[in-house]
Parts: structure tokens; C-alpha cells; sequence
């Protein structure tokens, strides 16, 4: 049964691209296409040739693979209500960073591979947001787990509920700082825009600028399956364990839908910041989890 | 008695015959001399971990009294990891140095020097065995100046350079202000207890009140924090590594500073104070030793030096790990004292593995393009993929990212603050909760920092004009490096094995009674963890699979790089290690000290212009040279006592005996007229 949430997040990352696109198009009273465009645009770059650049190194072929296969591993770990993921164990969110990492790792190593100066670039915003980023998590992490006493994901998620409001106004809280996360991991506004055109001021997409074909399609769906990852974490703190399939499962797609909502909302109405105002706006995430921390000590050392 | 008479043997044999073999056979010699002595010492060690100490005292004469030789766990476990880095550091600079070989009869210096080399790694491999060892006050301080003294001649093996010198006697004056400090507390318990044995400081330590235990423990801590690179410790540190030669330096970061590691496990083990109180004070240091280091270290440019600076953040990790089993101890915590020193134990092991192998790499790096400076360097993963790869490894591990070794110590100690966090008061909370924020702040600038030094040295294209010469290294020179990364992979796998060998080291700390349940909990989620790290590694080989079959009929074409139209790019084009790490550089900015030289571009047509800039210590400046310049003005003062006229140096000397004669009957004086004084009140 542990395998129930790999296989929704699966089936939600199918069209949760297409919803935010959905959503911009709507918003910019445009046509726009289809839901499952962007599913589309992968497939045909998975059967289409590559350009490799005679600069790159086996680094560069092998990065692609890595970072699809530690985002899948990621997904493994992420618990559906109170059914643990296909791995669980005391701290499995360590692993969950820590993998991403590893993906991030080799994402960045192969842009510098190609030996581009716009590609290097990213690379160097990529280190340097998702370094800033993962404190919050860890906070929001530690914080969640002082509040229920448990260390994995699949126990604090599944203690999170005693039917109390505070839980549901962390939980609310939390889902704001995952949000935000999101966004900023999956570079997409205010931090990064997806569908710029000036390798200048890009962050994630200028440093795919040279992969093509499959790899590329492996790129541009772990996108997805990052989304449906985040979508799912943020939804297990509203889903109400014990209950029924049936109140968690449309609990699950509609907070997926709902998030895909906002990030296209987010997109149409939010200008880009400035580069250099970036760091400030993530430092803001881990205040906020700061905060939440501090709400979750008071709570549990003096009420 | 047989054993350790056995590597007393070995150690002055195999000088003996060093001094008269020809240049080629030096290396061999210093290998087989470290291979024996480091299985004669295994012999000892394997015993004393799996739980059966080894113990001997014989008489030292009258000056040192009974020496003990005694090795329980924490040794074992030392020794062994000290042995393995040791052997892989000789087989790797026995082939490092055949560069600096003359050719027979020539040059007798440039021999001696070799000798000396090889002399000092067997003696500094005989000295960190007896530190382990030797519970002897007086005797300890022997083995461990020999060992200070050897390091010295290991650093200095280019004493031509200025700079190695430099850094060399740098490394010779901290390491003797440690031996200073630890000398003061052998002679407070010698004064108190009046036993130069170790147990007297236990015995002593438990008879006085918390405060005085936690003063002395200091004092040692200073001592052995100064060895290890305790920030603000560190500064020999930067210097020491970059001039030694590359097996000197990846032996140094490897076991040597770890010397200073178990010398505060050691004391940890003797001073029971207030656990409470000392592993707050280890944790804060630790946090800051640990993000202090990574924030130098990347800004580096060096690639040895940015590798010493890592190494004092792993000190930092290790140090977390410590506190925190300090912490546990403090608050009765079973779980959070075998995560902290179990944590802190295997990461001392894995920063070995590493950090040696880094080392290792960045020597071969530099024999095949003479630089060490990474801004020139670039695309070497195409000319050495075997290096290239064995760097990449160490990079992996070292970020701590699954599915190597340093991720099994970081997730220990990691798990240890969690469940610290659920369980323990205030004020603990908030310091192991600053912990973790300190972590994950130096897991995510380690990553910033080795996708820096990998990308720019073996990726992209030459920065440089290198050497046409630059190609793979021959076998004999990777085959200690593919045995390290062999470790590191194993550790990563399978780190129930490991967990399981540390957990004797550990009970010593934790007590054994409570240590029943808290390993197996352990070792049941690392076996998780295992399976996980396995999934991954599948997972990816998976998906490469699938994307070779999907890919096989599909057109593959080559190309230049995209530059946005532009054909033509040049190697000047690529981001240098400089831009890469420019945003984190300015995000920081209060905490650095960049010394920039820039001239000022003047005219129309101004001439080329040149700027420079070299990141210093800012720590460093405040705590060493700015008062090293108040002193230097103060004693500066007394210059013209040396004159150079020996008449005069007999005159001081007549007059310091004078002084000493005289205080003593100058204080009778005193007390007389006091009491006269007194009397007359009376």
C-alpha cells in the first residue's frame, strides 16, 4: 500500500505544468494550450537526436540521469497521509535534502562542464539559492517534529492531526514556507523566470541551455515530478489520517490543483526581483520558519 | 612488551638502513617500515576494539616514573584509521617524491633531504602511535613533540621556498604554544595529584568542584584545539597544508590534526565535569570553527588551501559531534550520546578517507600542470578521467551527499540533533537547534565550494596554457587513491559494519549498561539507509539504461557550446572560479577581508591595467598580527640589550643571578619590617 503515494504524485506531476499554464493563459486572456502541452513537448524530446557539445565531458551525459533518479528517490521517501512512502525511516527528510542535493550537485557540475560563461552563471545562482534554501527546510523540518516527537516524515505527518486548530494554523503556515520553496527550487517566479529569453538574467533554464533530446526531457520532467513532490508535502498537512481513502485522496488533488494554481497565479501577476535582491527575499523563508519554530517551542515548553 | 619493543625495533632499523640506501630504495623502505609497524599496531588496536584492552607499565626510570602503555577502545579505533591513511600517504609518496629524486651521485643534499623525508614519516607514524598509546604525562609529551618535530621536517621539505619556511616555522610556534598549554595542566594534576599517570587526572578531575574540573579541561582543550584547528586555533592550519608536499598534506588533514580530536575525547573520558556546560561550549565553538572554515574556503583560489579550510570545517562537523554526545551525557540521554560520538568518531574516519583523497588528487594535479592556482587551470577531466573521477568522489563525500561516506556521519549527528530537539529542555533546544542551522549551512556551502574547485579544474575548457605533457598518472600512484575511494563507497553501502565497530569507542563515553538498545536502533535505521543508498545508485543506473536504449537509434550530433549565436568562444569566455562564487562573496562581504590592488584607469586610451586580489584571514588579522605588532613594538623596546658584546651578555648574566639571590633575601626583609611594623602597633 506504501506504494499509493509514489504513484499519485506521479499521476499529479502529468498535469500540473499544464495547470499553471492553463492558469497564465487565462489570466493573460489568451487561448493557450492544452493541459497535457507541456506531457507532449517531452515525449517528443524523448525520441528526438542530441547536440553534445565538444567541450563536455562523460559528466555532462551521465547528470541528467543522476538528477532525475535523486528526485525520484525524493519522491520515494514522501508519505501519502498515513501511508508511509516506499522508504521510511527515522530521519528519512535528511536523506530527502540530502538527495536533491545530490541531483543538484551533478546539475550544476555539468553546466560548468560545458564551459559556457551563461551557463557558469547559473550554476552559480543555482549553488547559491538552494544553499540558502535549505535552511528553512531544515527549521520547518525541526520544528514539525518537536511539535508531534517524531523524526520521519511518514510518523510526524501521521501525528500531525489531533483536531486541533494550532496544528491546522502550523500547517498553514507550513504549506506557505513549502510554497515558497517550491518556487524558488523549481526556479519560477519571483525568483526566476521560466519563459525569459535573456540568458543574462536567467537562473535554472540557462543552465540547460545546452542539453537537448532525452536529456532534456529528463530535465524538464523532474520540473514536474519536483512540483508534484512539493504539491503532495505541502497536502499531507491537510490530510486526515484514520479517515478514508476518500476524503484524502480529493484532500491530495485539490491541494495539488490549488497549488498549481497559485505558482501560474504567482507567474502572471509578480514581476521578477532584481538578482541581487534574491538572497534577502530567501533569507525571509527561513525567518519564517524561524518563526514557526519559535510558535512550536512556546507551545511546547510553556503551554 | 614483545609488541611494542617490535615497532621500537622496526622504527630505528629501518632508520638505520634509510641513511644508507640509494635514493630509489628510500620509498620502499619507508613503506615497508610503515607496513610492519602498522600491523604490529593493528595487532594491538583490532583486539582493543572488539573490547579487550590492552595494558603494559614498565619502569621509566627516575624522571618518568612508571610509563603505562594502555589501549582500550578509542585508541584502537585511532590507531586503525591513523594506520590506513599512513599507509595509503606512504604508497602514494613514495611515487610523489621519485620527482624530486637525483639522479646517483649527485646532489648528496638533495638525498639528505630525501632521507629526512622518509625518516620523519616513519618516526611521525612511530610518534601518533605512541600518542594513542602512552598514558604517561611526562612521556606523552615526549611522543608528541617528536611527533610536532617530525611534522615540522615534513612541511619544510622544499625549505628553499620562502614561504615554506615561513609557513613551517608558522606551524612549529603554534604547535609548541599547544604543547605549552597542555604542559601547564600535566604539571597542575603532577603539582595536585603528584602521578604523572593519566588516571591521576581522572582521580583529581572527580575530587574537585566542577568550575576548577572545567578550568583544567581548558586548558587541555586549548592544547589539542590548536592541533586540530579549532577556529580561532586555525591559523597555522591555512599555511601548513598548501607548501607541504601533497602525501604530507593529505596526512596532515587526515590523522594529524585528528590528534588533536582524540586528545579532547581523551580528556573527555578522564575530566567528568559538568557534561552539560562543556558540551554547550564544544557545540558553540564547533558551529562556529565549522561555517568559519567553509567561508574561507571558498573564497580560495588555491586549491590546497581551499582544502586546509575545509579541513577545519570538518573539525567543525566533528566537533558538533562531540558537543552533542557531551550534551547527551549531560542530560542522560543514551541516544543523543552514542549520535554525537559515534557521529563524531566515523566522521573522523571518513575526513580521513577524503580529505586525503582530495589531497592525493590535487598532488597529482599539480606534478601534471605545476600550478596550484585554479583559476589557470580547467578541462583536465578530459587528459586524467581517473583523477578527475577519484576528485569527484571525495567531492561527493565531503559535501556529505549519499551515497558516500560522509553522509552516514552528517545524517548520525543530524539524527542525534533531532531527536535532541524532541527531547531535552530550553535552553539545549535552542543550542542544538543553532546546530543544525550551522550544519546545513556548511553542507550547502561545502556543495557551493566543491562545485567550484571540480567545475574549474577538471571541467570546461584550459584556462591556461598547461603543459603538453599533462596525461593520466601511472597505476602505482592511483591505486592508494581507487583503495581510499573503495572505502569511501563501502562506508556509504554498508554503514552498519561501521556503526557496529564504533560502538565500543563509544561505550567508554556512554557507559556499557545503557548501551544495549540504543546501536541496534541505530544500526536498524542505517540498514534503511543502506537500502535507500542502494535504490539510488539503481535507480540511476535504471535510468541511464533506459536512456541509452531509448537513445540508440537517435541522432547524436556535435558541436561548440551555445553562446547565444556566437561561434567562435574562447576559453576566456568560461565563468572563473572568481565570478562563480562572486554573489556568495558579496552576500558575506562583512565577514571577509579582501586585500585589493587595483590601479586606476586614467585617459582616453588608458594603458593596461592590473588588479589583484587576495582574501586574508580577518580573524587572523585581529588575533594574531595586530597584537603581534603591539608586542613587536614593546619587546622592540629592549633591542639594545643585544648588542652583540659579549661582556655585556656576561654582565646580564651575573646580574639575573644577582636578581635571583637577592629576591629571596629582599622578601625576608619585607616580612621582618612588616612584622617590626606591626610589633610597634602593637
Amino acid at each position: 500500500m506504501s506504494i499509493v503515494s509514489f504513484l499519485l504524485i506521479i499521476f499529479t506531476s502529468l498535469f500540473f505544468t499544464g495547470i499553471v499554464i492553463r492558469t497564465k493563459s487565462i489570466f493573460s486572456g489568451r487561448k493557450g494550450p492544452g493541459f497535457f502541452q507541456p506531457l507532449k513537448d517531452i515525449r517528443r524530446l524523448f525520441r528526438k537526436g542530441a547536440v553534445y557539445s565538444k567541450t563536455t565531458s562523460f559528466i555532462f551525459q551521465i547528470a541528467p540521469s543522476i538528477y532525475f533518479a535523486s528526485v525520484l528517490m525524493a519522491i520515494f521517501m514522501v508519505p501519502f497521509g498515513n501511508q508511509p512512502g516506499i522508504i521510511s525511516f527515522q530521519g528519512d527528510f535528511i536523506f530527502f535534502a540530502y538527495a536533491l542535493a545530490l541531483g543538484k550537485f551533478f546539475i550544476i557540475i555539468s553546466a560548468l562542464d560545458t564551459g559556457s560563461s551563461f551557463e557558469g552563471m547559473g550554476a552559480s545562482r543555482e549553488a547559491l539559492y538552494s544553499l540558502l534554501v535549505e535552511p528553512a527546510f531544515f527549521i520547518l523540518m525541526g520544528s514539525f517534529a518537536l511539535l508531534t516527537g517524531h523524526t520521519s516524515f511518514y510518523e510526524i505527518f501521521g501525528s500531525l492531526h489531533f483536531g486541533s486548530y494550532i496544528s491546522y494554523g502550523e500547517g498553514t503556515l507550513a504549506a506557505i514556507v513549502l510554497v515558497f520553496i517550491a518556487l524558488i527550487e523549481n526556479s519560477r517566479m519571483p525568483v526566476d523566470d521560466p519563459k525569459t529569453h535573456l540568458e543574462l538574467t536567467m537562473v535554472h533554464e540557462v543552465m540547460i541551455l545546452d542539453n537537448s533530446g532525452f536529456d532534456l526531457g529528463l530535465i524538464l520532467y523532474s520540473t514536474n515530478l519536483k512540483f508534484a513532490m512539493y504539491g503532495a508535502l505541502i497536502a499531507n498537512f491537510f490530510l486526515t489520517p484514520g479517515y478514508e481513502w476518500y476524503y484524502s485522496l480529493p484532500i491530495f488533488i485539490g491541494v495539488q490543483i490549488v497549488f498549481a494554481v497559485i505558482v501560474g497565479t504567482v507567474e502572471s501577476f509578480m514581476a521578477r526581483f532584481r538578482m541581487n535582491h534574491n538572497p534577502q527575499y530567501i533569507f525571509m523563508l527561513t525567518s519564517i520558519s524561524l518563526l514557526i519554530f519559535i510558535g512550536v517551542l512556546i507551545l511546547k515548553k510553556f503551554v | 612488551m614483545s609488541l611494542i619493543l617490535g615497532i621500537i625495533v622496526v622504527t630505528v632499523f629501518s632508520l638505520l638502513l634509510l641513511a644508507m640506501a640509494g635514493d630509489k630504495q628510500k620509498g620502499n623502505i619507508a613503506l615497508f617500515a610503515v607496513l610492519i609497524n602498522a600491523v604490529l599496531s593493528s595487532c594491538i588496536a583490532i583486539p582493543a576494539l572488539c573490547g579487550s584492552s590492552f595494558e603494559q607499565i614498565f619502569y621509566g626510570g627516575n624522571v618518568f616514573g612508571q610509563i603505562a602503555i594502555r589501549a582500550d577502545a578509542l585508541s584502537g579505533w585511532f590507531i586503525l584509521l591513523m594506520n590506513f591513511t599512513m599507509l595509503t600517504g606512504i604508497l602514494y609518496g613514495r611515487r610523489y617524491m621519485k620527482h624530486y629524486e637525483n639522479p646517483p651521485g649527485r646532489n648528496p643534499e638533495g638525498s639528505a633531504n630525501l632521507t629526512l623525508h622518509f625518516a620523519s614519516y616513519i618516526i611521525n607514524h612511530f610518534a601518533m602511535i605512541g600518542i594513542y598509546c602512552v598514558q604517561n604525562s611526562l612521556a606523552f609529551l615526549c611522543v608528541w613533540e617528536l611527533m610536532a618535530l617530525s611534522s615540522f621536517i615534513l612541511i619544510i621539505f622544499e625549505y628553499g621556498k620562502f614561504e615554506v619556511l615561513k609557513a613551517g616555522i608558522n606551524f612549529l610556534i603554534q604547535s609548541h604554544i599547544g604543547i605549552m598549554f597542555m604542559t601547564l595542566g600535566f604539571i597542575w594534576v603532577n603539582s595536585r595529584a603528584g602521578s604523572f599517570d593519566f588516571n591521576a587526572i581522572a582521580t583529581y578531575a572527580a575530587s574537585v568542584s566542577p568550575a576548577v574540573s572545567f578550568i583544567l579541561f581548558l586548558c587541555f582543550f586549548i592544547a589539542f584545539a590548536i592541533k586540530a584547528g579549532f577556529v580561532p586555533f586555525h591559523t597555522w592550519l591555512p599555511y601548513a597544508h598548501p607548501v607541504a608536499p601533497a602525501h604530507v598534506s593529505g596526512v596532515m588533514s587526515g590523522v594529524i590534526i585528528k590528534l588533536g580530536i582524540f586528545g579532547i575525547l581523551r580528556m573527555l573520558l578522564l575530566i567528568k565535569g559538568d557534561f552539560l556546560a562543556l558540551g554547550y561550549f564544544i557545540l558553540a565553538i564547533s558551529v562556529i570553527t565549522g561555517v568559519y572554515g567553509v567561508i574561507l574556503a571558498i573564497i580560495q583560489h588555491n586549491i590546497k588551501k581551499l582544502l586546509a579550510y575545509h579541513s577545519i570545517e570538518n573539525i567543525g562537523i566533528i566537533g558538533i559531534g562531540i558537543g552533542l554526545g557531551c550534551i547527551g551525557l549531560g542530560l542522560n540521554n543514551p541516544y543523543l550520546a552514542f549520535a554525537g560520538f559515534a557521529g563524531a568518531m566515523l566522521h573522523t574516519l571518513n575526513h580521513s578517507l577524503f580529505k586525503s583523497l582530495l589531497f592525493y588528487s590535487a598532488g597529482t594535479v599539480y606534478q601534471a600542470t605545476h600550478t596550484l592556482d585554479i583559476e589557470q587551470l580547467g578541462g583536465l577531466i578530459k587528459k586524467m578521467p581517473q583523477t578527475a573521477t577519484l576528485f569527484l568522489i571525495a567531492a561527493l563525500a565531503i559535501c556529505g551527499l549519499p551515497p558516500f561516506n560522509g553522509f552516514i556521519s552528517e545524517f548520525l549527528i543530524y539524527s542525534g540533533l533531532f531527536k535532541g530537539i524532541l527531547e531535552s529542555p530550553l535552553i539545549s533546544t535552542v543550542f542544538l537547534v543553532s546546530s543544525v542551522l550551522g550544519l546545513v549551512i556548511i553542507g550547502g556551502l561545502a556543495m557551493l565550494c566543491f562545485t567550484k574547485a571540480f567545475g574549474v579544474i577538471f571541467l570546461g575548457n584550459e584556462r591556461h596554457q598547461l603543459p603538453a605533457t599533462v596525461h593520466e598518472a601511472e597505476f602505482t600512484k592511483l591505486f592508494p587513491k581507487y583503495l581510499i575511494a573503495t572505502l569511501i563507497i563501502l562506508i556509504g553501502i554498508v554503514p552498519q559494519i561501521f556503526v557496529k565497530a564504533i560502538s565500543g569507542p563509544t561505550a567508554l563515553f556512554t557507559g556499557k549498561n545503557i548501551l544495549q538498545q540504543e546501536p541496534v536502533a541505530f544500526i536498524e535505521t542505517l540498514q534503511a539507509v543502506s537500502l535507500a543508498v542502494i535504490a539510488l545508485i539503481l535507480l540511476s543506473l535504471i535510468i541511464w539504461w533506459l536512456r541509452k536504449m531509448v537513445t540508440r537509434s537517435a541522432v547524436i550530433v556535435e558541436s561548440s557550446t551555445w553562446g547565444c549565436g556566437y561561434a567562435a568562444p574562447t576559453a576566456k569566455l568560461q565563468y572563473t572560479a572568481n565570478s562563480f562564487v562572486r554573489p556568495f562573496r558579496k552576500l558575506i562581504h562583512p565577514l571577509l577581508m579582501m586585500n585589493k590592488t587595483e590601479n586606476a584607469l586614467i585617459g582616453i586610451f588608458p594603458n593596461p591595467v592590473h588588479s589583484e586580489t587576495h582574501p586574508y584571514d580577518k580573524l587572523e588579522r585581529v588575533i594574531i598580527d595586530i597584537p603581534l605588532k603591539y608586542l613587536k613594538g614593546f619587546i622592540g623596546q629592549f633591542r639594545f640589550l643585544q648588542n652583540g658584546n659579549p661582556q655585556f651578555y656576561i654582565l646580564y648574566g651575573v646580574v639575573f643571578i644577582f636578581i635571583v639571590i637577592t629576591i629571596p633575601l629582599l622578601m625576608n626583609a619585607l616580612a621582618y619590617l612588616n612584622e617590626l611594623i606591626k610589633q610597634i602597633g602593637q
